[in-house]
């Protein structure tokens, strides 16, 4: 059910202000391709702009190509709310929703869409989301408690059994670990091996190990100079990235001596 | 610095930490001598509000000389600060207990069930029992066609203003359009329903609850706006995205998400602006009228409310022989009018605890 991704000639812009400029490149199904780069040069956007999360900001487009399986999501026939049922996101800070319980957070997909389902269905799905989340564990005991009562790192895998309970093609994480401590990270770095034989993942980091450790590919974005649009530097397999990159800018940044 | 580096020949000495403490009763001392000079001044003649503000004046000055010289000025300042802090505070709570203890005393004895249950019908005009029954029953009514008015459209207008309009001009014209609104006078808002059912009615002079109903959703509508839309704004844009990126389309994600993160806020927020008007008297007197029984039609014949009946039985009270009944029913009927708002009052905060977001383990 994993999907691959194909942008080409990807500009993103906020109002007249083009924030992200001439990207292409192939992510693979049934991987997990990681971006890498300074603050402000496009990551996080490139990656909203791949299941139209992008234009929820007022002001921003995007021109270009981006294709999923074959269906360029830019087309105007194309419905954002479709598109978005596959290709689920996780974002950098926590948010389950507040007035639901665990159980609820994890079928919010489902249930706020109104799809109707048997209860030994749903549980079905929370059980196996959050199993899958690597969360089961911890809260089968209190699936009817709050969810904002749970530690960050446990709110969340929360986010992610959520993301994954509507069984999404592919899964856009927006730096997933930066507001984690090492425990919590290393248990979602686990998660990302095993997601990756259903899913295709994409995944944004400020943590150049961490990009090393979960990611087959990797993309270096950079700022061509203050003030400048972002753009995509090397796009290459992880092990080439970290090893010998093609582009100097690259081994400057992950050998440390800039940014 | 200097002085530290240079330590290896003179010993340095850290300046001392302590300083002058005031007594701890000192506040309690001063305060007992500043009520004696109060009582002699009182006692000479000075009168009761010379002698208060003569007996705050020493307490203040006292208190603030004491401290400056144990203490030193920086503390003298504080405690003069904190001083006139506290008497702020205390003189704004006086006419509210004040009007409380006198209502409460007053208005208390009056509010036996005989007088919630009669009407100014019959013989009530020659101080033969009479009651508030229609007009608390007016008040409940037209207060909650009002609420049914105003409540939706304002909501609905916050709704608009926070996730559709964002920072467009429409927008824009709407807020500037709800504050204007927020400044107009109550007797204006009876004079535009008056005006309105003259129109609809052709009666030269309309009487009908409805029409008061609409003069009081009037007010309600910008407070209702105002306050709903602050606390949508309040609902973290995370939890929208969260929801889009689930692939929920966006007037569920309102209906579903916000509204029930917000929910406790809206409620309040709505239940003040209800209490708001409740005690609201010129547009109704304007568009109501008066009645002496309860009349359940909205929409024909004249309603009697609390703050109306209130206003009305106060032209009474210098009557030679009925004007001491007429004064206890004034004091009645303002009691109940207050334990009609505090309620709404004390509703809404239960109901926003009740739904406010859980965090609990």
């Amino acid at each position: 059910m994993a999907k691959s991704i194909d942008v080409s000639d990807l500009d993103i812009y906020y109002g007249d202000f083009l924030a992200v400029q001439g990207v292409n490149m192939h992510v693979r199904a049934r991987s997990v391709t990681a971006f890498i780069g300074p603050s402000g040069c496009g990551k996080s956007t490139v990656l909203r702009s791949l299941n139209r999360m992008h234009e929820v900001i007022p002001g921003a487009r995007v021109e270009g190509k981006v294709t999923v399986d074959g269906q360029s999501l830019y087309d105007s026939a194309i419905d954002p709310v479709a598109v978005r049922r596959q290709i689920g996101m996780v974002f950098q800070r926590p948010n389950p929703f507040p007035t639901m319980s665990i159980y609820e957070n994890v079928l919010a997909g489902n249930r706020l869409n109104a799809k109707k389902m048997k209860k030994s269905e749903a549980d079905d799905i929370v059980e196996r989301s959050l199993k899958g989340a690597n969360l089961w564990n911890e809260v089968k005991d209190r699936l009817a408690k709050p969810g904002m009562g749970l530690s960050g790192g446990q709110q969340q895998r929360l986010c992610i059994a959520r993301a994954i309970a509507v069984e999404p093609q592919v899964l856009l994480m927006d730096e997933p670990c930066s507001a984690l401590d090492p425990i919590s990270t290393s248990a979602i770095e686990d998660l990302i091996h095993e997601l990756k034989s259903d899913y295709t993942i994409v995944i944004v980091t400020h943590n150049m190990q961490q990009a090393a450790r979960v990611s087959d590919e990797t993309g270096f974005f950079n700022l061509k100079a203050a003030g400048q649009p972002g753009h995509l530097v090397e796009f290459n397999s992880t092990q080439k990235m970290f090893a010998n990159p093609d582009n100097e800018a690259t081994e400057a940044y992950i050998s440390g001596r800039f940014g | 610095m200097n002085t530290l580096i240079d330590s290896e020949h003179t010993v340095d000495h850290l300046e001392p930490l302590t300083g002058g403490t005031m007594p701890r009763m000192a506040p309690g001392l001063v305060a007992v001598v500043s009520v004696a000079l109060g009582a002699l001044a009182l006692l000479l003649g000075v009168g009761i509000f010379g002698a208060v503000a003569l007996a705050w004046l020493a307490y203040v000055l006292g208190l603030t000389f004491w401290t400056r010289a144990v203490e030193g000025s920086r503390k003298a300042t504080d405690t003069l600060v904190q001083t006139l802090m506290w008497s702020a505070f205390v003189l704004a709570m006086v006419p509210l207990v004040s009007l409380i203890w006198t209502v409460v005393q007053r208005g208390a004895p009056v509010l036996t069930p005989a007088f919630l249950n009669d009407d100014m019908s019959g013989r009530a005009l020659l101080g033969v029992g009479g009651g508030i029954y229609h007009a608390i029953m007016g008040t409940i009514m037209v207060t909650s066609i009002a609420a049914v008015i105003a409540i939706p459209i304002g909501i609905f207008t916050a709704i608009y203003l926070v996730e559709y309009g964002k920072g467009n001009r429409l927008a824009k014209v709407i807020t500037f359009l709800v504050d204007v609104m927020t400044g107009i006078p109550s007797i204006v808002a009876g004079l535009f329903a008056i005006a309105l059912f003259i129109v609809v009615t052709g009666d030269p002079l309309p009487r009908l609850g409805i029409g008061g109903s609409i003069a009081l959703s009037l007010l309600m509508l910008p407070t209702v706006i105002r306050s709903v839309e602050e606390m949508l704004k309040l609902v973290p844009d995370d939890l929208r995205e969260a929801s889009y990126a689930l692939g929920v389309p966006r007037w569920r994600t309102i209906v579903k998400v916000v509204l029930p993160t917000a929910v406790a806020g809206i409620v309040t927020g709505v239940t003040l602006a209800i209490a708001r008007v409740a005690g609201e008297t010129a547009p109704l007197l304007l568009i109501l009228g008066t009645a002496r029984v309860a009349n359940w039609n909205p929409f024909s014949g004249p309603v009697q409310t609390l703050p109306v009946y209130i206003f009305q039985s106060l032209g009474q009270t210098t009557h030679f022989k009925y004007g001491p009944i007429w004064t206890d029913r004034v004091w009645g009927a303002a009691l109940f009018l207050i334990i009609i708002v505090m309620s709404l009052n004390l509703v809404a905060r239960i109901v926003g605890k009740a739904f406010a977001p859980k965090t609990g383990r």
